[in-house]
């Protein structure tokens, strides 16, 4: 009896809990409005170096496209997507992949959310592609270093986009610029941090070096110190004593800017030649305490390497930008409103090719891939793996401070084509590397 | 009947009504169910550990070498979801059962930080293996159920029933084991260990015992994981933090039942989805909050308010 009686109220607990779990609420899509998630890092140390320039670089291209104030050549197509307002969620990446899955999950099935831009860890894309493919989501990665996206974990997608080039551009373009402005250096070794990034960025740097300029060695000694330590003391030192005059550095946000003062403290900058692939991202921060004479680069001709664009869209990106942050845009800022770009055009371009109509996710697709459209600072092609991994131009440069402007400045900057820094279609990066990079346009 | 006490009825229902309630479910609650059951399952072995009077901040390690282990025995080619959870539990319980000769030594606050001591060398040696993609991990492609290759839904519809069916046996399993001599044994190994040495038991061999559970557990957990998030890495995999979110459901759920840390783990995920959905960038902030809160207002966990009800009815 007893029993019975327990059980009824178990009863009673399980059919709440199955009534909870049942819940299908889905918020009603207003007929008007395209939802688009903007994940990006919010909160931890990929914060301030990456997301939130990243996220301050979407908002200002998102606005603009629903007030319909882009400059050309956006300002034929109206507002909106398509005619149709963005409505923007934006949040956090932070978490690791598991976590990401889960709310890439809850946005498109609670939230209905029509597209993704964003992303910037190449962990959170590396566990995100499969997914977006599985639920047919339109996502485009702004960012995402990683070239196994499309190399290993998708050869064939159709949901997933990247609208800049990936990490095997930045290795080569490094390599071209020291052949180029260091024909008789004795030597490299580097300093990144022990994970994917800095393992991937001195792995594609030290393939092509050894490709370029097969004579130079590489140390055995590179130093590995573990991410977010942010103590290179010992580092240094056995950089000051290692006989490689250029020495390669993947390192970013609060890591950069530790080993920045420290180094320059021991006279780091005046022994050895530093270049540094993603500083970019800290110049502004830096101001006066910015290393000069050391070789930047940033991923592309992003950040700083834009300042000088002069064209009505980058003038007044900067511009706007500036005004709302009051700091310049970085790297990260350019490649998320690229990427809020390429939506803009893909949507625009469908709706005119379905007779103004507002375009399905297909067409949107079919409109993005192998598309060429105008970013910020160059032209992106969207023409690596069947058109949804794009190239742009490269470009590396010594930074300098500009005394009379009181800012740092580019200068030697040499610019890469894409076909010369990027491997070609259907081409894995590595082994174009090791193969001697056939192929190459530069 | 001895075997059939309330709790064993009340899982059963709460079993049956999900086997049905998975047919139904939105994909994304059923996504939160899933991993608020591999969660849970660490959550229980966390429990039983509890009950003996020890806190492991450290169980990613058997999580993340759970979820390692299935992982790469697809990139070798094996994809049947009961070979790959099977090896992921029975993997991280083998460690466990090395690891516990030292570990079952130690009491207190050197238990906890030796297991978190050990479980950031697995994370240091994921970090620096390159084969195995360092931080950024690597995809686990969609697993087969014995031949059974299930598309689209149907993926997380077959997981989540089979994780359920499993997780099930395995909740039962650990109740009904709590109920017996050596079960008991726990509470007793907590209040006065001296005694129970003195009535001609091994306390240390209780704890081996108990902390190899807990390791079978945290590895299903992991394996569950991997296969249905379709990716590891080491940041939600093997970190400390995820050691600390284990130890936070447990203490969400509190100790009374069994039942409770798949409540506890499914309030928990329900409390970071909503955080994170409208306060981007202070939900770690709400889900401190709420800890506070439960261990302020809910000392004992969740499931003391199912106790006080029952109380408030008696």
């Amino acid at each position: 009896m007893n029993i019975y009686k327990r059980s009824g109220r178990a009863t009673l607990l399980a059919t709440g809990l199955a009534a909870a779990v049942s819940l299908t609420a889905g918020i009603a899509n207003a007929a008007d409005e395209v939802i688009m998630a903007v994940p990006t890092f919010l909160t931890g140390a990929g914060a301030p170096a990456f997301g939130v320039p990243a996220r301050n670089g979407a908002e200002v291209i998102i606005e603009a496209i629903n007030k319909g104030t882009l400059p050309a050549p956006y300002d034929k197509s109206g507002k909106g997507l398509a005619g149709r307002q963005i409505k923007a969620l934006i949040y956090d990446e932070s978490g690791g992949g598991a976590k990401q899955v889960t709310e890439f999950r809850n946005k498109v099935q609670r939230q209905n959310v029509d597209l993704f831009v964003g992303y910037i860890s190449s962990g959170t894309c590396a566990a995100i592609t499969p997914v977006a493919e599985e639920l047919k989501m339109l996502t485009i990665f702004p960012i995402c270093g990683t070239p196994r996206i499309f190399e290993e974990i998708n050869k064939n997608p159709k949901y997933v986009f990247r609208t800049m080039g990936h990490a095997t551009a930045d290795g080569v373009a490094e390599a071209h610029y020291v052949k180029a402005n260091m024909p008789g250096v004795k030597g490299y070794t580097g300093i990144n941090q022990n994970y994917a990034w800095g393992q991937d960025s001195w792995r594609d740097f030290d393939l092509a070096m050894k490709q370029l300029m097969p004579g130079v060695p590489a140390s055995d000694k590179a130093q590995w110190p573990k991410i977010f330590s942010g103590q290179y003391g010992t580092e240094i030192s056995a950089l000051m004593l290692s006989k490689e005059p250029l020495v390669h550095n993947s390192m970013w946000g609060g890591d950069l800017e530790a080993f920045i003062f420290q180094g320059a403290a021991r006279g780091l900058f005046r022994k050895k030649k530093l270049l540094f692939s993603v500083a970019d991202t800290s110049v502004y921060r830096l101001g006066k305490k910015v290393p000069t004479g050391v070789i930047l680069g940033a991923r592309g001709p992003y950040g700083i390497f834009a300042a000088n664009v002069d064209t009505p869209l980058n003038n007044w990106f900067r511009k706007v930008y500036i005004d709302r942050y009051s700091v310049p845009p970085v790297g990260g800022s350019y490649q998320a409103a690229q990427g809020v770009l390429a939506a803009k055009y893909a949507y625009d371009k469908a709706a005119g090719m379905n007779g103004g109509k507002f375009p399905s996710k297909d067409q949107v697709i079919a409109a993005l891939e192998g598309a060429t459209y105008q970013g910020l600072a160059a032209k992106v092609h969207m023409n690596r793996s069947n058109g949804h991994q794009a190239a742009t131009i490269h470009q590396i440069g010594i930074l300098e401070w500009d005394k009379e402007a009181g800012e740092p400045i580019m200068t030697k900057v040499t610019t890469f084509p894409a076909d010369c820094v990027m491997p070609p279609p259907g081409v894995n990066g590595t082994e174009w590397l090791k193969g001697g990079m056939k192929g190459a346009k530069c | 009947m001895r075997y059939l006490d309330k709790t064993v009825v009340g899982l059963s229902i709460v079993f049956v009504a999900l086997v049905f309630a998975d047919f139904f479910m939105a994909e994304w609650m059923r996504f939160i169910g899933l991993q608020s059951l591999a969660r849970g399952a660490v959550a229980l072995g966390l429990l039983v550990l509890w009950r003996t009077g020890l806190v492991s901040f450290g169980h990613a390690l058997y999580f993340g070498f759970g979820a390692y282990a299935a992982a790469m025995l697809t990139l070798i080619g094996y994809h049947d979801a009961f070979l790959l959870v099977f090896a992921g539990t029975l993997s991280a319980g083998v460690l466990a059962f090395f690891l516990g000769f030292l570990l079952r030594r130690y009491r207190a606050i050197f238990f906890a930080l030796l297991n978190m001591a050990f479980s950031m060398i697995l994370y240091g040696v994921i970090v620096k293996t390159e084969e195995l993609g360092s931080t950024d991990g690597f995809s686990v492609l969609t697993p087969t159920f014995l031949g059974y290759a299930p598309e689209g839904e149907a993926v997380q519809t077959t997981l989540f029933l089979f994780t359920l069916c499993f997780t099930y046996i395995i909740t039962v399993g650990v109740h009904l084991y709590m109920k017996t001599t050596l079960g008991s044994m726990s509470m007793a190994v907590r209040e006065n260990e001296i005694r129970v040495e003195y009535l001609g038991y091994s306390a240390e061999k209780v704890i081996h015992v108990k902390y190899v559970f807990s390791g079978l557990v945290a590895g299903f957990g992991g394996a569950i994981m991997a296969l249905a998030v379709g990716q590891v890495d080491p940041d939600s995999m093997a970190n400390w933090n995820v050691s600390g979110e284990f130890v936070f459901i447990t203490i969400l759920s509190g100790i009374g039942n069994v039942g409770a840390t798949f409540i506890g783990a499914f309030v928990f995920e329900l409390i970071r989805t909503y955080a994170f959905e409208y306060a981007p960038q202070i939900w770690q902030f709400i889900l401190g909050g709420s800890l506070l809160a439960i261990i302020m207002f809910l000392p004992d966990g969740i499931w003391s308010l199912f106790s006080r009800f029952r109380k408030s009815e008696g």
